[in-house]
């Protein structure tokens, strides 16, 4: 997937794609299906060192100095976009770049605006607060 | 009753990324002054060495009389046979005290240590400090173990374990420093004694800069002013808080550590790293514990809040379900329930308890029970007015409230705060003062006796002031034998002669001498040898069996129940050998876990933690190699206790209160159950029964269930591989890998020799034609 490896050439320093590579793709019944980091949030709330921040465009961005790499965000993540790579413990995420975008040949990627408040009710439901 | 919030109350929380205003109490510690006051006493340079697979692979060692601090290395040997945490802290104190030695003597050690998987970060519940010292209460070794960032910070500064022995002449801070590699011991008059300050104080004058991330990486441990004026001291370990910008306390509570500290002269305990983060504690497979930590993440996402729900109300969700199974204790353990005590269910403490903060007590904890109560008013004592940050209650401390008739989670809050502030630990302080209730019901204390306090059930305010007057000092007679515990009260009011010596001895709720945890175990027999049958007093940390005998009926026999006395006790002091908190074994568990084998194991995670203490020390063991372990430890802690006078079948009596109805009045609460117990445990006729005077019906079962908990004694001592008066053998010690430890075995054979001519050395049970003993060779341990 050359997504998936422009991710990957973006976050870690490699052209592997796959498990170096925050966006995936997979196939699905009816057609290719990605996952990604929507910027939900979540995470933000799961870090005991205050290592994740939105910043001022709305992006979710990660502190790998201040990351301790507990796995309390790649665990609690509820779509299992804050990865993992092998070899090391420090996750890493989506950082809105576009490099995806870009590279796809397909043109079947975008990058588009969302609206936070959409986000509340999930973010509050997956940290344990009963509804 | 509704578990129900409002979502939108829950949005206080403020900015996300940075934190938010508690509206505590703001306090100028003026980080100047202090610096100018201190003074350093002595001073250790050591060569800073990485963690290895877990270990640092030294301990130090401080001797405050004379002001002497020294490294010592930590072998293989060391490693196989005691593994850490707990283990180590035994073999220290074996190294290092006598067995005539007492908690005041200059000799005594008070120990933390680490174990090698405490400080890893990627599953919950791994950064637990395990501390050890011979306890006031009960004259032998006392351990404790509790959260906060202590024994990982002290590990990556170098060490796996500190020993302090002696006494300083003024009161000093211990310092071990990963910045400047460093061991310090100092002196500053302007350091604060009590935790709520202590820990804030010290927390921003040893952090390097001024920034949140510098004030994660220091931790204080510390008492306070109640710690000097009890023997239930216990320890705060602090956890610097970045959205809360407060340094929060957890307790190592039971045994006195604090009362240790204070003899000691020492006002805090202070550990500082350079840097830390996933990978300081030198895992050999940092993979596979990250991938066993994601996995057990995502059960904790899915599940908790369906079962425990532990993330939001940590341990207080325990409150409800004891009441309702009658084990809730109350009036002192007389009863297992109360109309009143739905006013201390989790819901009341929901509204009060900040949530979506993550609480974990150490990096990567996410069932993060440390709930806390932010932005309280302090109502009485010294520090009224103040507005603070409260972590708590937990489920013993609110156990502790059902005990005195404390139903108001104002006031639970306010005995919370005190007790850790002060360096109280609220179990034996809750169970002593209701203990303290009852027998002024009974006219055997009263207002007199008591120094002016009214200490009936239910009078919160006398609660508050027993508690300021005994961190203040106050020299009344009752004030100071108070606080020394109900072992030393039931002896002053049996010489005062002021009561019924039986009903002292038997309603005072202690074993060896420490105060009993906050369950009813007067229908488990399982869980009267849970407590009675421990190794440093009645603390539920050893085995939880209440629902597994009395609910679930798993374990009907003695043999059954010996074996749960012996696995249970096993599995959850491994624990404390690695630096590990048991509750993610447990309060989580896998969707499927019903259908294995042995839910009551949570075989799931058993594996998950094999593979995770193979994947960081890089050995190869499996689940019976964790209890073995174990076994080790268990039973050089009890050849401890021997050795230390307090290790036999007589020292673990238990009192009546914790078996059966005391008082007419708990018969008469509960008389179905016991008169059907009379007719099918005891086998007398249903018209027999009907017209048995009551004081006859309690005696029968009184001499029942007393000679249960002694067959139940027999089962397990034989299973634990001990002699019938519970002193572990020699052949015993050997099989588990003690072989070329000379001195210990050569001291237990000696005292198996001294139970054999003083005829010990037989079992306890009265044993009918149909029932029969563990053995009838009565040598049986010389033939292993």
């Amino acid at each position: 997937m050359e997504c998936e490896i422009a991710c990957s050439k973006v976050l870690n320093k490699n052209e592997e794609g796959g498990e170096y590579s925050a966006i995936r793709i997979h196939e699905g019944k009816e057609g290719y299906v990605m996952t990604n980091c929507n910027m939900c949030g979540l995470c933000i709330d799961m870090c005991p060192v205050l290592a994740l921040k939105r910043i001022k465009v709305g992006t979710v961005t990660l502190d790998k100095k201040a990351c301790i790499g507990c796995q309390s965000c790649v665990g609690f993540c509820p779509r299992g976009v804050m990865r993992r790579a092998p070899d090391s413990v420090t996750p890493f995420k989506c950082i809105a770049c576009g490099k995806c975008v870009e590279a796809c040949p397909e043109n079947a990627l975008e990058l588009k605006e969302v609206d936070l408040d959409e986000f509340e009710e999930t973010v509050y439901s997956y940290l344990g607060v009963c509804e | 009753m509704s578990n129900k919030c409002q979502s939108t109350e829950v949005t206080t929380i403020g900015d996300r990324d940075t934190g938010f205003e508690t509206g505590n109490t703001k306090h100028d510690w003026n980080l100047e002054k202090l610096e100018a006051g201190r003074k350093t006493i002595a001073e250790y340079e050591y060569e800073s060495k990485p963690v290895v697979k877990g270990y640092a692979n030294r301990t130090l060692f401080i001797d405050l009389d004379k002001n002497e601090i020294k490294e010592i290395p930590v072998t293989e040997d060391m490693k196989q046979k005691f593994t850490g945490g707990r283990g180590f802290g035994l073999k220290l104190l074996w190294d290092s005290i006598k067995p005539e030695t007492r908690w005041d003597s200059p000799e005594n050690g008070l120990v933390l240590t680490a174990g090698p998987m405490g400080g890893s970060t990627q599953y919950p519940g791994f950064g637990k400090t395990l501390s050890l010292t011979v306890s006031p209460s009960t004259d032998i070794i006392c351990d404790s173990n509790a959260g906060g960032y202590f024994a990982p910070y002290m590990k990556f500064a170098g060490f796996d374990a500190v020993q302090i022995h002696g006494k300083a002449k003024d009161d000093v801070v211990v310092v071990i420093d990963g910045e400047e590699n460093k061991v310090k011991i100092e002196t500053g008059p302007d350091v604060e004694v009590n935790s709520h300050l202590a820990a804030e104080q010290l927390t921003h004058f040893y952090a390097v800069e001024d920034s949140e991330a510098a004030r994660q990486r220091v931790a204080v441990v510390s008492a306070g002013k109640g710690a000097e004026h009890s023997y239930w001291g216990c320890l705060n370990i602090s956890f610097y808080d970045p959205r809360r910008k407060v340094a929060r306390l957890k307790q190592h509570g039971r045994g006195g550590l604090g009362t240790v500290l204070r003899d000691k002269k020492v006002k805090a305990i202070v550990a500082r790293t350079k840097h830390f983060d996933g990978l300081t504690n030198a895992p050999l497979d940092a993979d596979k514990v990250a991938e066993v930590g994601t996995k057990y993440h995502r059960e904790i996402r899915d599940l908790d809040k369906d079962q425990c729900n532990m993330r939001t109300v940590g341990t207080g969700h325990l409150v409800e379900i004891m009441d309702d199974y009658d084990l809730l204790p109350t009036e002192n353990y007389r009863f297992g329930s109360h109309p009143k005590a739905n006013k201390i269910y989790s819901p009341h403490f929901y509204r009060i308890w900040t949530q979506v903060i993550p609480d974990g007590c150490w990096y990567g904890c996410t069932m993060q029970c440390a709930k806390a109560a932010d932005g309280q008013k302090v109502m009485t004592g010294p520090y009224k007015g103040q507005v603070v940050t409260i972590d708590g209650p937990e489920y013993e401390t609110l156990g502790c409230a059902a005990n005195m008739s404390m139903w108001d989670p104002r006031w639970v809050l306010e005995f919370n705060f005190y007790c850790d502030t002060y360096g109280l630990d609220t179990i034996s302080t809750g169970t002593g003062i209701a203990f303290y209730m009852e027998m002024y019901e009974y006219g055997i204390l009263n207002k007199e006796r008591c120094g002016g306090l009214e200490l009936c059930f239910g009078n919160n305010d006398a609660v508050m002031e027993f508690i300021h007057r005994l961190a203040a000092g106050d020299n009344h007679e009752f004030i100071q034998v108070a606080g020394k515990g109900i072992r030393r009260v039931k002896d002053w009011l049996i010489e005062k002669g002021w009561g019924d010596p039986q009903l002292i001895n038997d309603c005072g709720m202690e074993s060896k001498g420490l105060e009993y945890s906050e369950y009813v175990t007067k229908e488990s027999l399982a869980m009267q040898g849970g407590y009675g049958l421990t190794l440093k007093g009645p603390q539920h940390d050893e085995a939880w069996l209440i629902f597994m005998d009395m609910v679930n009926n798993q374990i009907p026999t003695f043999p059954d129940k010996a074996e749960a006395l012996w696995y249970f006790p096993m599995w959850r002091t491994w624990f404390g050998l690695n630096g590990l908190c048991k509750l993610p074994w447990n309060d989580v568990e896998p969707a499927d876990n019903a259908e294995t084998d042995d839910p009551a194991k949570v075989p799931g995670h058993v594996q998950n933690y094999v593979e995770i203490f193979n994947g960081i020390t890089g050995q190869n063991v499996d689940a019976d190699g964790l209890i073995a372990q174990s076994e080790r430890a268990y039973n050089w802690q009890r050849a401890l206790n021997v050795w230390m006078g307090r290790g036999r079948r007589a020292d673990d009596w238990i009192p009546y209160r914790s078996m059966g109805p005391v008082t007419e009045m708990e018969y008469f609460s509960r008389q179905e159950r016991y008169d059907k117990q009379l007719v099918e445990k005891l086998g007398i006729p249903q018209d027999e029964v009907e017209c048995m005077p009551l004081q006859e019906k309690m005696q029968k079962l009184y001499d029942w269930k007393q000679d249960q908990y002694q067959k139940l004694a027999d089962a397990v001592y034989h299973r634990r591989g001990w002699t019938p008066n519970g002193v572990p053998t020699p052949q015993k010690m050997k099989a588990l890998g003690f072989g070329d430890e000379a001195e210990m075995l050569a001291m237990l054979q000696q005292k198996i020799d001294e139970d054999e001519a003083a005829g010990l050395n037989e079992w306890g049970g009265k044993y009918q034609e149909d029932e029969e003993p563990p053995t009838t060779d009565m040598k049986y341990w010389e033939k292993w």
